[in-house]
Formats: C-alpha cells, structure tokens, sequence
C-alpha cells in the first residue's frame, strides 16, 4: 500500500490504544462496584497491580499464567480465523495432559531429554485429537462446532474425573481413604527447567517462539492462507478449488493441539502431576475459556495475544491479591474480567468503522489504480498490526 | 418392567424434562427473533441460585420463582443491550454471560445461606407435586403426567399456546419474520430491534423459570453446578427441534429419560462408573446433532433463522 500519511498513522494508533481504553472503562465500572461493597478501588487496584507485578515473583506467576492463555489463545487465532468457533480449548487442555502425564508415567527409565519433548507431542497430539473430532463432525456431519465442542469440553472432563479416581490414581492415594484424584508426581529429570527462585518455567519461552511461528504459519505459508481464506469466503474458495472441509478440519487439529499442549505444559512446568477437584477447572484455571478472550484481544494476531495473554495473566494474579488484601469475593473478580472482555469486544466495533471509513477514503484517493485487494482483509478482521 | 417402574420412569422422565423445555422454550424465541444467547447456563444456574434464596429467606416459592425471572430478565437483557445496541459479537457475550453467572450463582450458593454461610444442604419452600383429581385415575400417564409440580402444568399450557403464537398468529410471523429477514421486516414496520429486545428478554425470563424449578422443584436445594450442563443441552435442543416449541418438548422428553435412566442405573447399583453416566447427555446430545443435520435434505428442511446471530444495521441514508 502507498505511505501511510500522517493521518492514517494517527489513525492506527487510536486503533490500537481503543483496547487499552476500554481496559481502562471496565476498571472504571468495576471501581464503582467496589465502592458498592464498601470498598475503596484505588485501595484495590493498588493490590491488584502490586499482586500483578510488585516484584520479581509476582511478575513470574503473571507470566506463569499468561503462558496457557497465549497457547490457548495462539489456536483460537488459527481457528477464528478459519470462522471457526474452537469453544473446546478447557476440554482439548484435559486431553493433552492426560496423553502427556501418561507419557511421563510409563516412560520413568527414559532419560529426561528424551521424555519431556516426547510428552509435549504427546500433548500436542492428544488435544489435536480432541479438537478434530468436532472439525469433523462440523465438515462432514454439518455439526456447529460451538456446541460440540463445549460436549466435547464437558465429556473430557468426565473422563478426566474417572481416570484420576481410577486407572491413573497415585498409588499413594489409593491406599489412602482420601483418595484424592490425582496422578503420581512426576520424576524431577522430567521437569521443565524454572527460573529459579521463581515458578517461571520454559514453557513461557516456548510458547513466545509458537507465536512467531503461527504467525509465520497463518500469514506467510499457503496452508495459513488458505485457512483464512476459507474463513472469509468458504463458497469462493471452494470455487478456487480449495478443499474446504479439509481446512476446516485442520483449523480445529491445529486449534485443539495448542491448547493440548498448554495442558501438557501445565502438567510439567506447574504442577507436576495432574490434579483435577471434578470440576474441571482444577489444573486449567480456565485458561480454555480465557485463552479465546486472550485472542480475540489480541485482536486474532499471534503476535498481539502475547501482551493480551500477559494482560490476563496480570489480572487474574492480581486479583487473586486484591481478593486476599481488601476482602472482595472472588465472583466480583469474575466479573471484572468479564467486564473487561464486553468493553473490549464493544470497542471493536467501533474500530472496524473507523477503519471502513478510512478504507473507504483510500480507495477515492487511488481510483483507477491497479486494485489493492489486501484492503478487504484488514477490513475485515480490522488487526494488521504488521 | 412393571407398571410402578413404568410410572416412576415417566415421571422422572417429564421432572426431569421440564426445567430443559423451559430452557429451550426461552432459547428458541430468542433465536426466532435472530439473537444466538449462550448464557443459558449460567442465567439457568443464576436462576436457580437466586430463586433457592429467596425462597428460603422469605419462605415462598413464588417470591423467589417471580425473582428467578427477574434475575433472568436482567441478564438476558444485558445480553440484548450488547449485542443489538452495541453489536458485540453474540457467540463471545453469550459465554461471557455464562462465566459471570456461574462465578456469580457459586458464589451466592456460598455465602447466602443463614448467616453467610453455604446453601448446600438447606431445605426450602418446594413447588409440591398436586395430582389432579379424575385425570390421575388414567393408567400409566395419570399418575406420571398429572402427578406433577405447578410448573409442569403451566408449561402443559403454555407448550400449545407458544406453537399457536409462533405458527398462527400475526405477532407470531412478525417474529419470525425479524429473525430471518430483519429489512423486510423493517420495511413491513416491525420494529426489529424492539422485537429483539423484547424476546430476548422473555427467553431470558423463561431461562430464570428453568433454573427456579431445578432448585425448587426437581432437586428441591441448592448444590454446587446445579445446571450441570443443562443449559448447554438446552441449546442443543433447540437445533434438534428445529426452533419449533412441539418438537422442542419431544427433545425435552428424550433427555429427561436418559436423565431417568441414569437414576435408575445409579440406583439399581450399576457397575457403569458415574463419570461414563454422567457423560451420557453430553455424547447424546451430539449424537444427536449429527442424526439430525446428516444429508443435505434434511438440512435444507431445519429451517434455522436466517439472520441468527447477525446485528441488524439499517442502511445508512446518504
């Protein structure tokens, strides 16, 4: 496209400075919720930044807890992108580590080079089958993936309830009358290395590097390209004599196998074993559900889900502090972060129509020259950060 | 298979049946009118939370029914005001919707028992099964159909009246209409966006009352995940049935017998794991969903409205 003049890079910068406005606006109407709860919110919010990132160790959990958001978030970039709905990221999370831990259970004379990589595959694998069962039932059964993934979610934790009580039980707690659902620790060797003193894992690092590879993926190879495309106009790819069903199906693959593998990560870099209180957000935290708002942050760019992630990360940490330091129940923390994501989500549209009108003024000013046609796209989805 | 068990079957069948057609009932005229709400859970779960509170402080059934609508209202319109108004993306409220209201309904079940303590294990005001004199004197169906709650027998009522109001009536076309061609509807003078918000938040109402009956009537108290999921099968439902009320009540029936049927396993002792029970609405309700949209015949035939899920824009005047 020609240089952006000056206005049109003025322009991009309330673009991406809306998010971060609209952060600001939920914290606001948060802020009189506390005030509500006789609270004060800048008492709060004190607790809350110093929780997210007042030191050392507060800035290694909130990266601890970006981590699975990013990964997560890095799928549900892939698949929104297709126009597909991956609500299955919490359900595909379960898969992966239950495949993983297997994997570092059995293998227990393997030496750790070998079993931690091995283990992340696994991971990666099991959520990548997780997520193709829907990506089929949507491709060749016209199933809506929305509602069977979140199925898929609900039957993955069932699962998860069973063999923790029963197959994969540690036979320490088996003999124990607590029987408290959980696998057996894993061998130290098998560990993600930490950045000690801290709980930051190489997991944090990897899943940067995935980012720049997605992004890599969806942007610079024709496997990428048709994933987009199909999102945009599955009927005129189709006629381009693109296999819609197969990109389908691989858009749900690729998607369920990142949030796999923030499972698995879990598992190695966290906790060490699985761990699950029935209700199936014990070892996730619900990153499967914070992941997509992560994304959709990150306004679906790998690249931009790594601050949206860290954002996320912060105010879950944080707000675990500010529940401890001023008294607030957690359910208002919920709804903070739930505030976050309608703001958030409600800016968009706003962005998209200032970002039509500009398009619309670019397009009088180059009348009659060869067509730019990367235009549509970035009106579309409206998040060219590049 | 005795008459008893007969009988015991079906009446856990329709129990269990009516907090789900309630659900869906309230989910297929918010589709009609083209709004996708995938807050059922956790309204449903709010609901319930809120209406076993009530109930129990105030010691009626009916206050805390009127206030599980209320509840239901609120947040459905919630819902309605983000995604007509403002046209946030409906798929991304939805769910938001649902984890601020299970977040909001657990912790109301923690801490509004007496004295702020939990709700688990409180017993309140039910909705008490009346049986109906003569009709309950029917083999098989009287004592398992007219043997139930109030809120059975408003929905015996309301079922044919909803069918009537979509199918035959004016109001009824004009939703339908807004749901799958909102200009055409804006052309003819329906006002879209005031029939969106308004069914929404009739759906939402009717979502409270799914919620009300679970706590109040069905399982009669407060447990934590109470929906368990029923307000995603509800959503499910709504495919199945195609966005038509009678069929919806069939789809109900359907999952309120596997609901009974593993009751009766768990009771007769069954060496089925529970996790393998438990997952069962789950696996059925895709099974389900793959049944019904195999073939293109078939899902030419579903009829989903046209414009669900899309924000209607009037187009802009030059």
């Amino acid at each position: 496209m020609s240089k952006p003049s000056q206005e049109n890079w003025y322009a991009k910068l309330i673009d991406i400075a809306l998010p971060i406005f609209a952060t600001l606006a939920a914290l606001i109407v948060g802020a009189v919720m506390l005030l509500l709860l006789n609270v004060n919110p800048i008492e709060a919010y004190a607790a809350l930044w110093e929780g997210a990132f007042g030191s050392q160790n507060a800035l290694a959990e909130t990266l601890v807890k970006a981590t699975p958001l990013l990964l997560v978030g890095l799928g549900i970039c892939i698949s929104f992108r297709g126009d597909v709905i991956n609500i299955g990221g919490e359900g595909q999370m379960i898969v992966g580590a239950i495949i993983g831990t297997q994997v570092g259970l059995r293998m227990v004379d393997s030496p750790g080079w070998l079993v931690v990589p091995l283990a992340l595959l696994a991971g990666f694998a099991g959520g990548a089958l997780w997520g193709g069962i829907p990506g089929l039932l949507k491709a060749y059964f016209n199933v809506n993936e929305i509602l069977s993934t979140v199925m898929m979610n609900a039957i993955a934790v069932q699962l998860m309830t069973f063999l923790l009580r029963g197959p994969m039980i540690d036979p320490a707690q088996a003999e124990l009358a607590s029987k408290i659902p959980q696998t057996a620790r894993l061998m130290e060797n098998f560990r993600l290395p930490r950045w000690i003193p801290t709980r930051l894992h190489l997991g944090a690092l990897i899943a940067v590097v995935l980012a720049v590879l997605v992004y890599i993926l969806l942007w610079r190879t024709t496997w990428g390209y048709r994933i987009r495309s199909v999102g945009q106009n599955p009927d005129a790819s189709a006629y381009a004599g693109i296999q819609v069903k197969n990109y389908i199906v691989l858009a749900l693959v690729l998607s369920g196998a990142f949030a796999g593998l923030a499972g698995v990560m879990q598992v190695y870099g966290v906790n060490y074993r699985m761990i699950t209180d029935g209700s199936g957000s014990g070892f996730t935290g619900r990153a499967g559900f914070n992941g997509i708002v992560a994304a959709l942050f990150g306004q679906l760019h790998p690249l931009g889900t790594i601050p949206a992630s860290i954002l996320f990360g912060a105010l879950l940490v944080g707000a675990n502090k500010m529940q401890r330091v001023v008294q607030v129940p957690s359910a208002l923390v919920i709804a903070l972060n739930g505030l976050v994501v309608v703001f958030v989500v409600s800016s968009e549209i706003w962005r998209r129509k200032r970002q039509r009108r500009r398009l619309a003024a670019e397009m009088a000013l180059q009348e009659g020259a060869p067509g730019e046609s990367d235009g549509s796209e970035a009106a579309h989805y409206g998040g060219e950060v590049d | 298979m005795n008459e008893a068990m007969i009988v015991s079957l079906l009446t856990i069948t329709i129990r269990a049946g009516v907090s789900l057609l309630y659900a869906t009932l309230g989910e297929i005229f918010t589709e009609r009118s083209g709004i996708l709400n995938l807050g059922v859970e956790g309204i449903m779960m709010t609901g319930a939370a809120t209406a076993f509170a009530v109930a129990f402080h105030s010691d009626s059934a009916w206050l805390g029914l009127g206030v599980a609508m209320l509840v239901g209202a609120m947040m459905s319109f919630t819902h309605a005001f983000l995604t007509i108004t403002l046209r946030a993306d409906q798929v991304v409220t939805g769910l938001a919707l649902t984890l601020f209201g299970t977040g909001l309904a657990s912790f109301m079940g923690q801490r509004l028992g007496p004295g702020g303590e939990t709700m688990v294990g409180l017993q309140g005001p039910v909705f008490p099964r009346i049986p109906i004199p003569v009709l309950e004197d029917i083999p098989i169906l009287g004592p398992s159909m007219f043997n139930q709650d109030v809120l059975a027998y408003a929905l015996y009522l309301l079922l044919p009246l909803m069918w009537f109001y979509l199918r035959k009536t004016q109001p009824g076309l004009h939703l339908r209409a807004v749901g799958d061609n909102p200009a055409a509807a804006d052309v003819l003078g329906v006002p879209v966006k005031l029939s969106r918000y308004l069914y929404t938040i009739f759906g939402g109402c009717l979502m409270g009352v799914a919620g009300a009956h679970l706590s109040m009537a069905y399982l009669q108290g407060w447990a934590q995940n109470i929906t368990g999921g029923r307000g995603w099968i509800a959503i499910a439902l709504v495919i199945f049935a195609t966005w038509d009320p009678l069929r919806a009540a069939v789809g109900a029936l359907l999952f309120g017998g596997i609901n009974a049927l593993q009751f009766r396993l768990q009771a007769a002792g069954t060496t089925i794991p529970s996790s393998f029970l438990n997952m069962m609405p789950y696996f059925f309700t895709i099974l389900v969903l793959v049944l019904i949209t195999w073939g293109e015949a078939v899902r030419k035939r579903l009829g989903a409205p046209a414009a669900l899920g899309i924000p209607y824009i009037r187009e802009e005047k030059h």
